[in-house]
């Protein structure tokens, strides 16, 4: 029996699968050392404590943002909407702080924005069985409508300065926001790889009409990614507006983008049933380091659009290599 | 033999893949102006012969030699310039594309890069005249019937010269009159010469065309000789390796009491609610030709598909199945007809695709993996199915249609199965994994489980089942006992009725 039916390897191409089962394995964490030694070789200042801890929490919200973004593209879908759900909910955390003086309420309520816009989302994708680009390019227009409608256009100033010290406080040298990835980081592995819930996300990705014959519940799966994506978001926005300690209708647009180009480009397959938090990891820290290192070269921002857009082009052709070229 | 090197000689050829090898020491000459037939079971190494003639896979080991001369590894172009054509189940012709401009695709006659278009519909009308074809060369393929673009292919075969032919299955979609026509252009190209590899797993047809016939089994080669001394019954013993008795192991059970029962049962696909009852401990065939509405029956049982009407009832008490999860939940479970689709999460390792359903059950809280269970479980089912794999972590995809099944089938034994309905459970599957299949339905009907299997190989369904359903049109036929049935009666039954209306 042939072992499958994609394409087995012959003489011409062995060479090409080994060099890919290597690549496979040592994955995009491979192309971050390289990358993180050249930088700090040839980029002054790049290994400067300052600059490591600037990196980190630029890339913080992106890290936090793409722990769910990984499981909504292992089930095969993704969310557009994300950005515009942590501007809304940066909004209303900052509204509802300052008409009820209270931290708990603000939080609560942008939390709530999310898991709602979240839920949506994943009802009319697994339920109405729309397709979720058009659903989330959808909602992310609406979302981002009402945070400007919400506030009037404007950034709403925030009252409550103790709420100030989750995105601007430090616990042990390095920025509270950064550590609050780290335990998403941790939390979405053990999730992915320990939980039922997590095991089913790729079977459903991987494959979701024999998912749906073997039991899972594949449309009770989704609704709970979207919702998770939606409420992770919604943190986002939470501490995004602490750190500039006032709720930002125009935050973060493409913000979407940026969270799937790190998954992507970490080597997490667009047509589902692949992933992991290493290559999620791989994937936001090779952005952020190349952001980081033009910014301190002084690349002008437009060439830096160009760089980005190049490297996505990039990892999402050896994507496709990858699966033309299956690795055994 | 006589001095005249064969047309085409195969001269050890070997093809491993990762832990299978497809092909093992084959050796074999196919003589110029004959028809030589190449036979075996899904498996045995026919597509891995035929796409290491093509050029499309390099082998591990051996030769291939064309009229003598040993030919170095090859590309698809190359062989195609050696004479060699390969004519696949799926034709390799662009349907947008007219018919002329594709028996000459890569190779059209221009002038300083413009196409000639006269001078292309000459040639094409001399090509398919050649083989009796008045195609218009200006048609576009996506317009011709099947059973043409065939003859579109074998008229680009000839128009590159090829003077050594193979065919795959190529009557698996022509009418009988659309065979014949294609006979008669198969030798006419032996009458000219021609060498002809022709494979094929319908014995009629190779008796009826062939000259001489190669048996592979299991990726080595069985046998090569004239058709004239060999009978019929001969190519099936080589071909299975085993008479046909041994496959089915068949050994009369006691029943256990109700199992599966449906009533009134109703929904898309069916034209007539379903009724019927099968025992604890009994195997229950269900036949019937494609698109009866069989698959249909057994997804409104398993909830895959929403009923319109009608009750189950699993061990003498009704239950509500109005999902997958439902029907489990019962103890019915499901092994789908299309693997690929509907069955295998294909990433995942065999672990995983094992433990897909029972992991619910067994997680802590209803939460958290117990990983040791499912490596247990896992490593429980590969032993006791014998699933054929390096280990629980290969991912399923690298494994054979056999393994596969197994694998799935080793899912449902890891729940508390009642009744296990198995939608044609042998389909592409080699002969081995087809016996131990069957002897895994003895065992888990011995055991008190309820066993619907749907075929649609007569010999089959004949060899297994203790009872058989024939459906008709999205109906249930007749029901008859495994002693009053026969491959007559069962085709008799499943044949629309003459003047019905179309299902």
């Amino acid at each position: 029996m042939l072992p499958s039916s994609s394409s087995p390897p012959t003489a011409s191409t062995s060479r090409g699968v080994g060099v890919v089962l290597w690549l496979d394995q040592a994955g995009m964490l491979l192309v971050l050392a390289i990358l993180f030694t050249g930088c700090a070789l040839g980029v002054d200042n790049f290994l400067s404590w300052v600059n490591l801890r600037g990196l980190a929490l630029s890339v913080s919200m992106t890290g936090m943002v793409a722990c769910t973004m990984l499981f909504c593209l292992a089930a095969g879908d993704f969310d557009l909407s994300i950005g515009s759900v942590v501007a809304c909910a940066g909004v209303i955390a900052a509204v509802v702080m300052n008409r009820t003086q209270s931290i708990t309420l603000g939080v609560l309520s942008a939390l709530l924005l999310g898991a709602v816009v979240g839920f949506t989302n994943g009802f009319i994708v697994a339920k109405l069985k729309i397709n979720a680009l058009i659903t989330t390019l959808a909602t992310m227009q609406i979302v981002r409508g009402c945070a400007l409608i919400i506030c009037g256009g404007t950034a709403v100033g925030i009252q409550l300065e103790p709420f100030f010290a989750l995105g601007n406080s430090s616990i042990l040298g390095l920025p509270t926001p950064v550590w609050i990835t780290i335990a998403c980081f941790v939390i979405f592995s053990l999730v992915l790889n320990r939980t039922v819930f997590g095991r089913d996300t790729l079977a459903v990705g991987g494959n979701a009409e024999a998912a749906h014959l073997a039991g899972i519940p594949v449309a009770r799966v989704k609704m709970a990614i979207f919702t998770l994506q939606g409420i992770m978001a919604a943190l986002a926005g939470i501490v995004l507006a602490s750190k500039y300690t006032s709720g930002q209708p125009n935050a973060l647009t493409a913000f979407e983008l940026d969270v799937i180009s790190a998954c992507v480009l970490g080597g997490v397959s667009l047509t589902g049933g692949v992933g992991s938090m290493a290559f999620v990891i791989a994937g936001v820290l090779i952005m952020g380091i190349v952001q980081n290192a033009m910014n301190l070269l002084n690349v002008d921002s437009f060439y830096q659009y160009v760089a980005r857009g190049g490297i996505l082009l990039i990892a999402v052709l050896f994507d496709r290599w990858k699966r033309r070229h299956p690795a055994n | 033999m006589s001095s005249v090197p064969p047309a085409l000689r195969f001269a050890h050829l070997a093809m491993e893949f990762p832990g299978v090898k497809a092909l093992d020491d084959v050796s074999f000459s196919v003589e110029a102006g004959s028809i030589h037939a190449l036979m075996g079971e899904n498996g045995a190494g026919k597509s891995t012969l035929l796409k290491i003639l093509s050029g499309a896979y390099q082998p591990s080991a051996g030769q291939v030699a064309i009229a003598g001369q040993v030919r170095p590894p090859a590309s698809t172009a190359t062989v195609l310039q050696a004479g060699v054509a390969v004519i696949y189940q799926e034709l390799h012709l662009v349907p947008e594309m007219s018919v002329a401009e594709n028996i000459y695709l890569g190779n059209l006659p221009h002038r300083r890069g413009w196409i000639n278009r006269h001078a292309l519909a000459q040639a094409a009308r001399r090509q398919l005249a050649r083989i009796g074809e008045s195609i218009e060369p200006d048609v576009k393929v996506r317009q011709l019937p099947l059973a043409q673009r065939q003859m579109v292919e074998i008229a680009k075969a000839l128009s590159r010269g090829a003077r050594i032919l193979a065919f795959d299955e190529p009557t698996s979609s022509l009418s009988d009159r659309e065979v014949q026509r294609l006979f008669t252009i198969i030798r006419d190209l032996r009458a000219d010469g021609c060498a002809i590899l022709y494979v094929s797993h319908r014995m009629e047809e190779v008796f009826a065309l062939c000259d001489r016939l190669t048996i592979l089994r299991d990726g080595h080669h069985v046998t090569t000789c004239a058709l004239a001394t060999i009978t019929r019954d001969d190519v099936v013993q080589k071909m299975v390796g085993r008479t046909l008795e041994n496959v089915f192991q068949y050994t009369p059970r006691a029943l256990k009491g109700p199992g599966l029962s449906v009533h009134g049962i109703a929904g898309p696909g069916l034209t007539a609610p379903c009724t019927w009852a099968a025992q604890a401990g009994e195997i229950f065939g269900c036949f019937g030709l494609v698109g009866a509405g069989r698959s249909e029956l057994l997804r409104l049982i398993f909830g895959a598909t929403r009923k319109t009407a009608g009750s189950i009832s699993v061990g003498g008490r009704p239950v509500t199945v109005h999902s997958p999860r439902d029907a489990i939940a019962a103890g019915i479970v499901l092994c789908p007809e299309d693997r690929k689709k509907e069955g295998i999460i294909p990433g995942r390792s065999v672990l995983e695709n094992i433990n897909l359903s029972a992991r619910r059950r067994t997680a802590r809280g209803g939460v958290l993996i117990n990983e040791n269970w499912e490596r247990t479980n896992a490593e429980a089912r590969i032993s006791q199915l014998r699933v054929r794999t390096p280990s629980a972590q290969q991912l399923i995809r690298h494994l054979s249609g056999g393994n596969q099944q197994k694998v799935i089938l080793g899912r449902w034994l890891s729940e508390n199965v009642k009744v296990i309905l198995l939608d044609e459970p042998t389909r592409g599957i080699d002969i081995g994994a087809k016996s131990e299949v069957y002897a895994i339905m003895q065992t888990l009907a011995r055991a008190g489980v309820c066993v619907i299997m749907v075929s649609s190989e007569i010999p089959e369904v004949l060899g297994v089942a203790d009872r058989i359903a024939v459906m008709r049109s999205g109906q249930i036929a007749a029901v008859l006992e495994r002693a009053e049935a026969n491959a007559e009666i069962l085709l008799r039954l499943a044949l629309p009725v003459e003047n019905s209306p179309p299902p």
